[in-house]
């Protein structure tokens, strides 16, 4: 009862953050449009604070609701100072006589006065340190990684205690495990070599599913549209999948035809062959991170227009009609938010899959 | 591309990694394999009493089908010693009949031997009576007759015309 009345909290919490963030859009002065757009365009992107919103003021100032984060900087030496110094971008922060100044969330090197100097093509030629910052998208990562440990450590000491029937909140992701195991390891990687690789499923699924929807919260978090973060995902199961890989899977990409043709005529085949199979290496792993990146991205800037075409519109008709609209996409993207999960789930273990395979050759020849 | 790259943050990416390595080896030992093997082991509970009720059933149908079976054999048995039964009780009624009528028939025979005999006496007394009845009434006649000696001549000769008659 009591945890019943602390989640209804939460939400009308969440709630009322929505409202607010939303809402200070319209005390803004200016061109509306570019606004939105900035402010879009703002949220898609990851910041050196955490901060739920913003409004402006009285006096016309911009208060931010929320807390700075360590930056991390290697730059000749370990530089670890305050995002506060940068006040949400508009100051340059000196640390050990160096100048750094944010623009478009990258840190450049500068003078005091924060100059950025840019090429033809308007992009910045100053000076990048290596940035290791602790920012907004590492925070909710962390976040989300305490949630999932707390959630399934729970679950997993519930099995002990209650004679191997779940209790507690966990008990919900069970039968989304068993899904995990049953129509998504077994059948791609097979019976004998799926236990291997369910620790990396269940996490990858989970994690991807939970951060997805903690981006469609309010909170203005948004970690899986960041490319950073699908690379990550995607290069683990691209590392797995190699170093997991059987002798046919190898086989299977620089002897394709195996022994159907004498090598001879295997020559003018492989040189075209080959590259195309060592290629599929790396593009099946770089179609999952370009698959969720723009899935999300999308979903985000598809929703937060609509959201932001209700304070453009401002007629009776409009302003209810993108409600709706937008209303709708968050419901498509409730289950977008799970569908990616499931698709990079499904599509790793797939390739696990290929990398697990092995053939009995003789027994492939006589069934040929 | 060139805009993808430029999102790119080594930072964030480094971040990731380092923290979802961490979140996938804590849950790898805590959680994922405590979890799988108590759903293993319950799924192998399920299938082995399944597989004992299974027994179960089959234990207890071969259970019923051996008391069929006893049943089956202990009627025909009960049926066999009925039979048997009868069959004495009727030997016996055949073997007394045999025998009272045996019984029966000795008894006529010696009735019938002793009548025989009774007969056979009475027919002897009464020959003897007869006999003696004859010569008394002979005597008598004899006497009146003999007193004349004609007479007494020709009944001789009369008489042993008609003795050898008898």
């Amino acid at each position: 009862m009591q945890r019943k009345i602390t989640i209804k909290a939460l939400t009308l919490v969440f709630l009322l953050i929505s409202f607010v963030s939303y809402a200070s859009e319209d005390t803004q002065k200016g061109d509306l449009k570019t606004e939105i757009k900035a402010y879009i365009q703002h949220h898609l992107e990851d910041s050196y604070d955490f901060s739920l919103t913003s409004y402006t003021n009285d006096q016309g100032e911009k208060v931010y609701w929320g807390f700075p984060l360590p930056v991390i900087l290697w730059d000749n030496g370990l530089k670890v100072f305050s995002s506060s110094k940068f006040h949400h971008g508009k100051t340059v922060a000196e640390v050990d006589g160096n100048f750094y100044k944010v623009y478009h969330t990258k840190i450049y090197k500068t003078d005091a006065e924060g100059t950025i100097n840019y090429d033809a093509e308007k992009h910045p030629t100053n000076a990048k340190p290596l940035d290791f910052s602790i920012t907004k998208n590492v925070v909710v990562i962390f976040l989300v990684g305490l949630l999932m440990f707390l959630l399934f450590r729970g679950l997993a000491s519930s099995y002990s205690k209650n004679n191997g029937i779940a209790k507690g909140a966990g008990r919900i992701f069970e039968p989304i495990i068993l899904y995990i195991r049953d129509d998504i390891a077994i059948p791609n990687i097979g019976e004998k070599k799926y236990r291997k690789y369910m620790p990396y499923l269940l996490t990858v699924f989970f994690f991807v599913w939970f951060i997805n929807m903690l981006g469609l919260t309010p909170l203005g978090v948004n970690v899986t549209n960041s490319i950073s973060v699908t690379v990550a995902l995607a290069l683990i199961t691209f590392l797995i999948t190699n170093f997991t890989g059987t002798k046919d899977y190898w086989k299977h990409i620089f002897d394709p035809l195996g022994d159907t043709m004498p090598w001879y005529a295997k020559i003018p085949l492989y040189i075209i062959l080959i590259p195309i199979e060592v290629l599929g290496i790396f593009i099946k792993p770089f179609s999952l991170l370009i698959r969720l990146y723009a899935n999300i991205k999308a979903g985000h800037i598809v929703m937060m227009s609509l959201i932001g075409l209700m304070f453009i519109f401002k007629s009776w008709l409009g302003s209810p009609l993108s409600f709706g609209l937008a209303f709708a996409i968050s419901l498509i993207e409730l289950l977008v938010a799970l569908l990616q999960a499931y698709i990079f789930t499904m599509l790793s273990a797939l390739y696990f899959g290929f990398a697990a395979e092995e053939h009995d050759h003789h027994e492939e020849a006589h069934a040929h | 591309m060139e805009k993808l790259l430029g999102e790119f943050s080594i930072g964030l990416f480094f971040w990731q990694t380092v923290l979802f390595l961490a979140l996938l080896f804590l849950l790898r030992k805590f959680a994922w394999k405590p979890i799988l093997n108590a759903v293993n082991d319950r799924e192998e509970g399920i299938k082995n009493a399944l597989d004992s009720a299974e027994q179960a059933k089959r234990e207890m149908e071969n259970l019923q089908a051996d008391n069929q079976k006893l049943l089956k054999e202990a009627r025909a048995e009960r049926e066999e010693m009925l039979k048997e039964a009868r069959e004495i009780k009727n030997k016996m009624i055949d073997d007394a009949k045999e025998e009272a009528r045996e019984e029966a028939g000795k008894l006529i025979a010696q009735a019938q031997a002793s009548i025989q005999t009774e007969k056979k006496a009475a027919i002897a007394e009464l020959k003897s009576q007869v006999a003696n009845l004859s010569i008394e009434i002979a005597e008598k006649v004899v006497r009146e007759e003999l007193s004349n000696k004609d007479k007494q001549v020709k009944l001789v000769e009369s008489m042993l015309g008609e003795a050898t008659l008898n």
